[in-house]
This record gives C-alpha cells, sequence and structure tokens, in this order.
C-alpha cells in the first residue's frame, strides 16, 4: 500500500494579511488569514502552513495571535516559520499553538541549531526550508530570506546534512517556480527525495491541480504545499468577502481579477484528481 | 449537577499541549496542564502526552516525581488516557536508543519500525494513516465509539507498542508492511499512538467520547 499524500494550504503572512507573491517577492494582499484557515480545515486540508514572510520581530505577536486563534479552530498540525532563529523564538511559537517551526536562515549560520533544536523539541517539531535557486550549469543552490541570499550552499549536500542533524521534514521550494503557477520543478523535487529518508514537502510552482499530481507522481513528493490554488478558488467562491486590513497592497483584491495563469481548485477537487491517479489521501 | 471532570494533562517538559488543552475544553472538560504529582492524583481523570525521546520523558517523569502519581492514578480506576508517546510510556520498556524501563502499566515492548528486506522506509512516520478494527472486538463501548473502520488520523513516531495482551489492542495500522497496535484500552486506559487532537473532526470526536467516559465515571463515583 501507497503512503497516504498530503496537501498542506501554505499561508503567507504580512502583518495581519494572507499575502501571496511571485518569486516571494511583489506581495498582493488576499485577505485575513484565519477566514482561509477555517475555510481549508473544513474542506479536508491535512495540515496548514503559515509563513512570515517579512519575520520582523515587532510584528511577531500579530503572528502569534493569528496562530492561536487558528489552533483554536483547526484541529490539524499547523507548522509555523519565519524568522525563527533561536530556542526561544521555537518555544515561543509553540506554546501559541504551532505543532512545527521550519527554520532556513537560522539554520543555514549555524547548523548545530538544527541539532539543538531536535534535540530539545523532537525532530518532528523541527522542519528545514530549503529555498533553491537552479545555476546555469544545472545544480542547484540554496538561499536564504526569500531567495535573496546567496549563500553558495549546494541543495543535496545540504538535504542530507539537515537530516544527519536531525529534522524531521524538508519543506523544498523552488524559487524559479514560486508564485510563476507553471508547475513544480520535478527535477529538484525528485533528486531531494530520493536522496533523504525524511518526509520533503514540494512547494512553489503549483498552478493547477495537474501540477499537485505530477510532482508527488514524478516527483516523489511526500506532501504538497499549495498557496495560490487553493487561495483564488477561495475568493472566486466569495470567500474572503471580509475586507483585509488596510495595509500593504490591496488593489489586487479590489480589482476581482484572478491570476491569469493559474487555474484554481479546491481540496475536494485537488484530493478527487490524486484518487484517480491512485494516490491515496485522506477523505 | 456535577461540574466539569477536571483533567490533568501531565507537563513533563515539550510538546505540543496547547492543543490538548483546547480539545479538552471543546468536549466539556476542564483541563489543566500541570506537573504536580499531588494535582494529579487528585485529578477526575489523566492525559499523559509527549513527543520526543522514550529515555529523556521517564527520567524527567522521575525527577518531578510524577511516575509514583501517574502509577497511583492508574491504580485508581479513574480515566487515563497515554497520547503518542504517552502511549509507549504506559509499557514495560522500549528499545530507544538503548533500552529503558516504562511504567510497565500495559504489559509489551515499545520496538522501532524495521526495514523490510531491502526497502527502505521513511522513518518517522509522519502523516496521515488509517486505524482499523482488530478481531478481538468493536469499538462502540471505547472512544472510538462512532468512528468508520479505515477512517485517517495523524500520526507522529518512529517506535511503536506491542501490548503483550491480544485483548488490550483496540485498534491497528499499516505502515510500510507493519502491521501494528495505534490502540489501547484496557480496564480504565486509553491510549494512541496518534494524536487525535490534530487528527481533523474525528479526532475531536475521540475527545467527545473519553469525555463521555470521564464524565460518567465522575458520577459514578459520586
Amino acid at each position: 500500500m501507497s503512503k497516504t499524500v498530503r496537501i498542506i494550504p501554505r499561508l503567507d503572512i504580512k502583518g495581519p494579511n494572507l499575502v501571496k507573491g511571485i518569486h516571494l517577492e511583489g506581495l498582493r494582499v488576499l485577505g485575513r488569514p484565519e477566514s482561509f484557515a477555517r475555510h481549508y480545515y473544513e474542506s479536508g486540508a491535512d495540515e496548514l502552513m503559515y509563513m512570515d514572510v517579512v519575520a520582523s520581530l515587532y510584528e511577531r505577536n500579530s503572528l502569534k495571535e493569528i496562530i492561536s486563534r487558528t489552533a483554536r479552530e483547526a484541529f490539524i498540525p499547523l507548522s509555523v516559520g519565519g524568522g525563527i532563529r533561536t530556542l526561544e523564538d521555537i518555544k515561543e511559537v509553540l506554546r501559541a499553538g504551532a505543532d512545527k517551526v521550519s527554520l532556513n536562515t537560522g539554520a543555514i549560520r549555524n547548523p548545530i541549531f538544527i541539532k539543538e533544536a531536535s534535540r530539545k523539541f523532537g525532530s518532528s517539531t523541527i522542519v528545514v526550508s530549503i529555498e533553491a535557486i537552479r545555476q546555469p550549469d544545472g545544480s542547484y543552490l540554496a538561499y536564504t530570506d526569500n531567495g535573496r541570499e546567496y549563500c553558495g550552499i549546494e541543495v543535496l549536500g545540504w538535504a542530507k546534512k539537515v537530516e544527519e542533524l536531525g529534522a524531521g521534514e524538508i519543506v523544498l521550494t523552488s524559487i524559479d517556480k514560486e508564485g510563476t503557477g507553471t508547475g513544480f520543478d520535478i527535477g529538484l523535487t525528485r533528486m531531494v527525495s530520493e536522496a533523504v529518508s525524511i518526509p520533503v514537502i514540494a512547494c512553489g510552482g503549483a498552478g493547477k491541480p495537474d501540477d499537485i499530481a505530477r510532482v508527488i507522481l514524478e516527483g516523489k513528493a511526500d506532501a504538497v504545499a499549495v498557496a495560490s490554488v487553493l487561495h483564488y478558488d477561495f475568493i472566486k467562491n466569495g470567500g474572503a468577502a471580509e475586507s483585509a486590513q488596510e495595509e500593504g497592497n490591496t488593489e489586487f483584491l479590489k480589482s476581482n481579477k484572478s491570476f491569469s495563469k493559474i487555474k484554481s481548485a479546491g481540496l475536494r477537487e485537488i484530493k478527487g484528481l490524486l484518487r484517480s491517479n491512485e494516490l491515496e489521501c485522506r477523505v | 449537577m456535577i461540574e466539569n471532570p477536571k483533567v490533568a494533562i501531565v507537563d513533563f517538559g515539550l510538546g505540543n499541549l496547547f492543543s490538548i488543552k483546547l480539545a479538552c475544553e471543546a468536549s466539556g472538560l476542564t483541563p489543566k496542564i500541570t506537573s504536580d504529582p499531588y494535582e494529579t492524583t487528585g485529578a477526575d481523570a489523566l492525559i499523559l502526552p509527549g513527543v520526543g525521546a522514550f529515555g529523556d520523558a521517564m527520567e524527567s517523569l522521575e525527577r518531578l516525581g510524577l511516575i509514583s502519581a501517574i502509577m497511583e492514578f492508574a491504580a485508581s480506576g479513574k480515566p487515563l488516557l497515554g497520547i503518542c508517546l504517552g502511549m509507549q510510556l504506559l509499557m514495560s520498556e522500549s528499545e530507544e536508543f538503548g533500552s529503558h524501563k516504562g511504567l510497565g502499566i500495559i504489559s509489551g515492548p515499545v520496538v522501532r519500525f524495521r526495514d523490510i528486506g531491502n526497502k527502505k522506509i521513511k522513518v518517522p512516520q509522519v502523516g496521515w494513516n488509517r486505524i482499523f478494527k482488530t478481531d478481538s472486538g468493536g469499538w462502540d463501548s471505547s472512544s472510538l465509539k462512532g468512528i468508520g473502520d479505515g477512517t485517517y488520523m495523524y500520526f507522529v513516531h518512529s517506535y511503536y507498542a506491542v501490548p503483550s495482551l491480544s485483548e488490550a489492542v483496540l485498534c491497528e495500522t499499516d505502515y510500510e508492511g507493519h502491521r501494528y497496535c495505534s490502540g489501547i484500552s484496557w480496564r480504565n486506559i486509553s491510549a494512541f499512538q496518534f494524536h487525535p487532537e490534530k487528527s481533523s473532526k474525528m479526532g475531536v470526536m475521540i475527545y467527545r467520547n473519553w469525555a463521555e467516559t470521564v464524565i460518567n465515571n465522575k458520577r459514578s463515583m459520586v
């Protein structure tokens, strides 16, 4: 029997708002994160992933409030990433109601942090986020700060190292594909998933339900993080009617347009497609 | 009118006790996160949670003086619920990083998922998997009342319990060729390897069922 794959709505947070960007930049405000999270819980999300895209210290409280409000009504695993650099940071978001944290910059700058964190909180709590950019020679390098900071670390070696240091899962984001809606980087996902024995969550690029099926079937992903495809479906169906807090670029929301490259779909439709491809997933 | 039963959630280190507390509240119980042995034995019901390593957990319980408190509580006949590592701790021993003695409330060892033949399996198991009925009995008189055979629950673990008594096995799960015990029901003890508080609506239903047992037990003791 094959393993059950997970579909994980990814919610990028800036201040009090859910946002979505292209290549993790050029952020658009989509609405209140809690409304989206509630809707995804009700329609069968396997997990929720919050990513604090600005990750500035002074906005930390607003993130913690969003986590706590979500944990109160969504009884599924909740992971939180963005700006987590110390054991104390981890403790704080876990205490707010998160089940897992994802580390990137803090882990690359100080790999021993992964070891300390997984020893202290358990491997299953520690997810390492790897932001990969394909190089002209076909290799992949890991970046930090949403793909802005070059660190010269090769992705495959880094993935093996984080497993060895005790990470429980890897979120693998293709910065080249992120927000483009042109499909996942199948080669990248497969390369990492076949090299490690911890679960790999593919992230970045879903433009239609079929992309999600492909990254599982061909990319060997254990789970898939999906943002735009789900968010635009929710918006299209009038779900985000409550207005976003007036902060940031809300023009997109007001314009009532959807992003042309995205073929939006709900969780039920996506899972239906996966099952028709004989992939096991929770109904 | 009986006041809401008090549930002690045993706190012996780390892990997300917050969601267990929320699930208890959603089920009409009054939970308290505590590491005080006296509060533990005095509660109407007890939840033994836990993530992390078996040996470290036993050491923390020992250091906090909680081992005898939990043993005493288990012997009192009041409802005790073990979750994830908390289920494993109820067993006699574990092979995690060497051999460690457990609480021994349920007899049998805790073992690790092993590769079968040449097939390398992903450990820990992280994600949703199904629970199935066993030959020994139905779920109607347990916390799984009303849950369908084959329902998905959320699991995160590398080790699993092997109860010596097959009658203690409430449900089983398949993972990469291993068929193992994912739930125990034995006298006043219920335990689950998965996280009901993270298993969506069906998981919350398990808490509601267990809360009913807790309420009935408290009534019968008045």
